[in-house]
């Protein structure tokens, strides 16, 4: 397994000497800097599975590393470090330290689709973000994002109900994520909204929060949907060994305990 | 290929959730528009959300059914074969439903066993063939028709004309585009350019036509969807655009929302107004401003109407 490209000229695996004399010649500091060596054994050679296990990750293998996504990528142009192509390399080469550098930023996908548009091999990669943005949650590296808790709120309105009501969603994203729904710059817009709808509207608009859109007859479509789900999510803990996972977890606690209680 | 499209004399509407909240000033002037057209519009019955941008990540085949449902009750209960929807989002999971269902059978098992037990009629691919508001407009009327039937022109109004993400990619899902002449493109749409141009507008050359406007984050993600919007209110201004002319509920809001946080946030202000398309179209067609629901939109672009001489 060839050692990986950048990655082994980060601040970290630079060595600077003060003070070095060689053969009487001083090369100390900025001249004498150098790369530290490095062997990756740590591989998780399930990766590129487990993330096709999940929904969107279906067509990674496909993937033969043109970077046409990471070059038409909409967040990639606004930060640098948002790296299609290079999270696909790392997932299929399995080296999952290397991908949990970036764990906290992969989830900023705005599913633009201009990466699938690009692609020549149908790799879906706006899938694949998805797809791994959810398994970096299931596996616990990360707390569920921002967008996890929206698309959440959303989906469980959308299967209740049949229909969405947009003041409750963001109610209920705020209520989600902890944030205070009195954002000056939400507050600002309503502002000019109210000042501008007429009144039959934002009676409308409000009964609708209180009351709730809904589909009729939709209670069977409902309970379809749900169990589907829960089916799905089984599958997906098992292809991802998440109850197993568990399981020794509890197994590693349990000597550290036994040694607290003593 | 024209010999082949279908007359939208007669269409299922499916508005879908944006156009009862937000989006409510594109649902008027939509209706309002096809009135002044003679274009009749029947309203999906009993219709669920498509699933947005969400459901999907919680599930692609929900999100698939979710539009199955809405396409059979357009074909099966209300004998349809042609859904039109206005907003990007409907639009766009409709049409990733139809190719779903005709080329993967996972996906065809999935939404006939909901369907069954939803208690409906499982929806089949070619039952309907969804279109966007502006297809329902430029192949259901044309340019040189609606031309004649412009009252009040925009001319002397530069538009920058704004389609987002989800009307053009990805391309597989849209067959019909990307065919030569008549057909729209998927790299530079022009079928809004198109109408407004017949309407007397002047389009600017915009080249964020099809950026994107960070919609599916704008409250998850909010700084970029700002950094985003503002990349697309400053090049509309660059090309010398008075107006950016959206097709989208959710672009539209977006825009909207993200100047003001951009104003409150960043200090930036802009002064490139944003209507949607339909709203402009329909006060060349001699409606009120009113009618259309110019009042309802964040962005107030009357001064601007009335000193072109438009409202």
């Amino acid at each position: 397994m060839p050692i990986h490209e950048e990655h082994l000229i980060r601040p970290e695996n630079l060595k600077t000497h003060e003070d070095l004399v060689i053969d009487g010649i001083d090369v100390s500091g900025h001249w004498s800097t150098f790369i530290e060596s490095r062997v990756v054994t740590d591989y998780n050679e399930a990766l590129e599975e487990e993330i096709a296990a999940l929904p969107g990750g279906e067509f990674i293998h496909r993937c033969w590393q043109c970077g046409s996504c990471t070059n038409s990528c909409t967040v990639n142009a606004i930060n640098p470090d948002f790296n299609p192509r290079y999270w696909i390399y790392l997932i299929r080469v399995g080296m999952e330290s290397e991908l949990l550098r970036d764990k906290d930023i992969i989830w900023q996908c705005v599913s633009c689709n201009k990466c699938t548009y690009a692609c020549p091999r149908d790799v879906v990669p706006e899938g694949v973000m998805k797809a791994t943005a959810h398994w970096l949650e299931l596996k616990g590296h990360t707390p569920k994002s921002p967008s996890m808790l929206f698309d959440e709120e959303f989906s469980e309105q959308v299967i209740e109900t049949g229909k969405i009501e947009e003041g409750r969603i963001i109610r209920g994203f705020f209520k989600r994520t902890g944030q205070p729904l009195m954002q000056d710059w939400l507050v600002e817009m309503a502002k000019r909204l109210v000042a501008k709808l007429p009144v039959t509207l934002l009676v409308k608009m409000g009964l609708a929060s209180v009351l709730r859109p809904r589909t009729s007859g939709w209670s069977g479509a409902r309970d379809a949907i749900q169990e589907y789900v829960d089916e799905k999510q089984a599958e997906q803990r098992k292809a991802l060994r998440l109850d197993e996972l568990v399981e020794i977890a509890k197994q590693e606690v349990k000597p550290g305990q036994q040694a607290a209680a003593e | 290929m024209s010999s082949e499209k279908k007359p939208y004399q007669k269409v299922a509407y499916y508005p879908g959730c944006a156009l009862e909240g937000t989006g409510h000033a594109y649902n008027r002037s939509t209706k309002e528009v096809g009135k002044a057209l003679g274009l009749e519009l029947d309203e999906v019955n009993n219709w669920n959300c498509c699933g947005a941008m969400e459901v999907k990540n919680i599930d692609p085949k929900i999100q698939t059914y979710l539009s199955s449902r809405v396409m059979s009750i357009a074909a099966n209960e209300m004998g349809h074969d042609v859904v039109m929807a206005p907003c990007n989002g409907c639009y766009h999971n409709l049409k990733k439903a139809e190719y779903d269902l005709k080329n993967d059978a996972d996906s065809r098992q999935v939404v006939d066993r909901i369907s069954s037990k939803a208690g409906h009629k499982t929806y089949e691919a070619g039952q309907v063939e969804t279109i966007h508001a502006l297809d329902w407009i430029k192949d259901g009327i044309g340019e040189e028709a609606l031309r004649a039937r412009i009252k009040n022109s925009l001319k002397g109004l530069k538009v920058a004309n704004y389609y987002g993400c989800m009307y053009t990619r990805p391309r597989h899902i849209f067959p019909e585009k990307d065919q030569g002449e008549g057909s729209e493109s998927t790299s530079q749409p022009h079928f809004m350019d198109d109408l407004l141009a017949a309407a007397g507008a002047e389009n600017v050359d915009f080249p964020l036509k099809t950026a994107c406007c960070g919609g599916a984050h704008t409250l998850s993600d909010s700084d970029t969807s700002t950094l985003l919007v503002l990349n697309i209110l400053r090049a509309a201004e660059a090309a010398g655009a008075d107006v950016i002319a959206t097709e989208c509920p959710t672009c539209h809001s977006g825009l909207e929302m993200h100047q003001v946080r951009a104003e409150s946030k960043f200090g930036y202000t802009s002064n490139v107004k944003i209507t949607y398309f339909t709203q402009l179209l329909g006060m060349a067609l001699g409606l009120s401003a009113k009618k259309v629901g110019m009042h309802e939109n964040i962005s107030d672009s009357m001064a601007l109407l009335k000193q072109k001489g438009i409202a």
